[in-house]
């Protein structure tokens, strides 16, 4: 089912009383999310991600605004009429009840026409089961069950009333490593299986990136970029999706655009036309301050490239070595850049140069943070 | 390894000695005493031994008495206390505003005196020459005759006893019940919410299981409790309990051992060892019964 949110938006009476100005979690949301995709809503900490996803539930209702499912304004509804599957950061399992029971029991809430018999709720609820591979667990109570395994079981309990949208809080946050790996494939897989829309909320940007079909950037209850994982990669829209993005983050530097170069302290590092407004703002014959972002995949040693940098150390990782270096205009302590372990040959020494690639480098307005468009010449 | 064996019991002897002589002589003083036929205190001497105490104790209509009225205590306040103070936990926890005035109020029977507490019991149901107390004015004012609570007859003063009873053991299960409550966490109940689960099924489907130890834990506490009843009794019907038929078995014992009549403690060990059986059986089918409806 499509969901709309339309100016929704959510506020908070503030905590401390002294303070009567509300906490706003949720800013003037705007956004639609198309029927039967994975998306992957994501940000740092208490940025709203979940109150969104409570909002979506209707455990909370908006202080303003309307949430649409399909064509049918919910704005009012109660969450036990919207009929949403929720998967709880801490799965929320009854711990009294078995497998069996946990996932049979939104069943027996059904009334009237709907209502079912004990067998066709032990039907469905292997069904999902299987779907959810967790058939031999049946019998078990949740406290006999590992991390995952719990997961799996609330990923079934929510499924098993055929919800029209899957809700997932941080669904992967209380798993190790490995097993976060693996069940993001498994909830991947799920999705695909039953096509429900399904939206997860994580502050994982790797998570998200790697199972969304779409990721919807927030910081401060506010939407900042919606868009395909690799688009919004490779064209943030501002600097803060450029640094959430990606491990190791984006290098950003200090810089300026004169000439049509762009130059790193002394150094022009790159011939670039700029796009758009900037591009306007550009044919004065001033210098306009600017943070270049270029991500780590962007550096590529050479002798006669045109950034140089202080090397620190080179830190061999097998498929790649990461180059660790300095320069004056950098912004933070180290710049990390990724490079192909059969390119590293011929660095060492006191200095590395490097050229860039242009479809790696972003650059941002020096005050508004916004991206500026341009073209490598 | 020989020289630790022995030290462990050197760590323990402090424990053992201080247990040995302040909990199990005294245990199995009462044992041979409810054995030894017409023991004095004084002359340290006995008729012989045999069940003649037992059978003595059983067959004392003040005894019986005691055995009926501590039973039809124990039946009437442990399922009506548990159950009010379920019911005002429940109300409690789900009211905002006032909260903290509502559980210091409904706390205060906990803090106050038994005596002060009989006190103001007589005032209710008291008849005195010049009132017959509130509870009495209550009833005429809807057209009914009034009723002597304390002096008067036998249901009567067991009713007042039941109120009491309840009354006095309510705070304390009220503040387990609302702390089990708080402890549930939030998540089952919006979890449920999202299933579209009706307020009932909530209850008893995912409230009453999470806070079932507590409620075990308060029904074996509760029947103890009024099994050893005594001194709320005496705080309203006086010292002399036999002649006002509310005795109840600790009662007993207490007068067997002390009271006008007392210099028994052979049949006061034989009445102990009772109540000590219907106690211990008591808990033992409580026990069995949990075993099925308690989650931990």
């Amino acid at each position: 089912m499509k969901i709309t949110l339309d100016h929704v938006t959510k506020r908070f009476p503030n905590r401390n009383k002294k303070i009567h100005e509300d906490v706003i979690a949720v800013n003037d949301f705007t956004f639609e999310i198309p029927d039967g995709k994975l998306i992957g809503l994501l940000g740092p900490s208490g940025c709203g991600k979940s109150t969104t996803l409570n909002l979506i539930s209707g455990l909370e209702m908006p202080s303003a605004g309307r949430i649409f499912f399909g064509d049918t304004d919910v704005t009012n509804l109660p969450a036990e009429n919207r009929g949403v599957g929720l998967v709880f950061q801490n799965y929320a399992l009854y711990p009294h009840l078995t497998v069996m029971d946990n996932i049979t029991f939104p069943l027996g809430n059904l009334r009237g026409a709907e209502k079912l018999t004990k067998e066709q709720m032990r039907a469905k609820a292997t069904e999902v089961a299987k779907l959810v591979q967790i058939s031999e667990l049946m019998e078990r109570r949740p406290s006999e069950l590992s991390g995952g395994q719990q997961q799996r079981v609330a990923i079934a309990r929510a499924l098993v009333k055929m919800p029209s949208v899957l809700l997932l809080d941080e669904p992967l946050s209380n798993l190790d490593a490995r097993l976060r790996l693996q069940t993001r494939e498994e909830l991947a897989r799920i999705q695909r299986e039953t096509g429900i829309t399904t939206i997860f909320v994580t502050h994982d940007q790797e998570e998200a990136m790697s199972i969304s079909d779409l990721i919807v950037v927030m910081k401060d209850g506010v939407i900042h970029q919606i868009g395909k994982p690799q688009e919004v990669y490779d064209s943030p829209c501002n600097l803060f999706v450029a640094k959430f993005l990606g491990t190791p983050p984006i290098n950003v530097f200090e810089g300026c655009v004169r000439d049509g170069q762009v130059f790193i302290g002394e150094e022009a590092v790159l011939d670039v036309k700029l796009t758009g407004d900037a591009g306007a703002a550009d044919s004065g014959d001033g210098s306009l301050p600017v943070w270049v972002g270029i991500r780590p995949e962007g550096f590529v040693p050479a002798n006669d490239g045109r950034l140089t940098c202080a090397l620190s150390k080179i830190e061999v990782m097998g498929r790649d070595t990461s180059v660790v270096s300095t320069h004056p205009s950098f912004v933070g302590t180290t710049i990390r850049s990724i490079i192909p372990s059969e390119d590293v040959t011929g660095i060492g020494g006191e200095i590395v140069r490097f050229r860039l690639k242009p479809s790696k480098v972003c650059l941002f307005d020096k005050t508004t943070e916004k991206t500026i468009g341009f073209e490598a010449r | 390894m020989k020289q630790s064996k022995y030290k462990g019991w050197l760590y323990l002897l402090p424990a053992i000695l201080f247990l040995g002589i302040f909990m199990v002589y005294p245990l199995i003083d009462v044992v041979v005493y409810s054995f030894e036929e017409g023991y004095n205190f004084v002359s340290q001497t006995s008729n012989g031994t045999g069940l003649y105490n037992y059978r003595y104790v059983l067959r004392d209509p003040y005894f019986v008495q005691a055995l009926k009225n501590t039973f039809v205590l124990v039946i009437i306040t442990v399922p009506v206390s548990t159950g009010l103070a379920l019911l005002i936990s429940l109300a409690l926890s789900s009211v905002k505003p006032l909260r903290n005035l509502f559980q210091t109020v409904y706390f205060l029977p906990y803090v106050t005196n038994t005596l002060a507490v009989g006190l103001v019991f007589m005032v209710l149901f008291k008849k005195t020459e010049y009132t017959d107390g509130m509870v009495n004015l209550l009833i005429r004012f809807f057209g009914g005759s009034s009723v002597d609570f304390i002096d008067g007859p036998h249901w009567a003063k067991m009713l007042v006893m039941c109120i009491y009873t309840v009354w006095i053991v309510l705070p304390f299960k009220i503040l387990i019940l609302t702390s089990a409550l708080a402890s549930v966490k939030e998540d089952y109940y919006r979890a449920a919410r999202v299933d579209g689960t009706r307020p009932s099924r909530i209850f008893y489907r995912i409230t009453l299981p999470m806070i079932s130890p507590m409620i075990f834990y308060l029904i074996i506490t509760g029947f103890i409790g009024a099994f050893k009843a005594y001194s709320d009794e005496v705080a309203l019907f006086g010292t002399d309990l036999n002649s006002a038929g509310m005795n109840t078995m600790v009662g007993y014992i207490y007068d067997m051992l002390y009271g006008n009549s007392g210099g028994y403690p052979s049949f006061a060990s034989a009445a102990a060892l009772i109540l000590f059986a219907v106690v211990f059986t008591i808990t033992c089918i409580n026990l069995m019964v949990s075993r099925n409806n308690v989650h931990y």
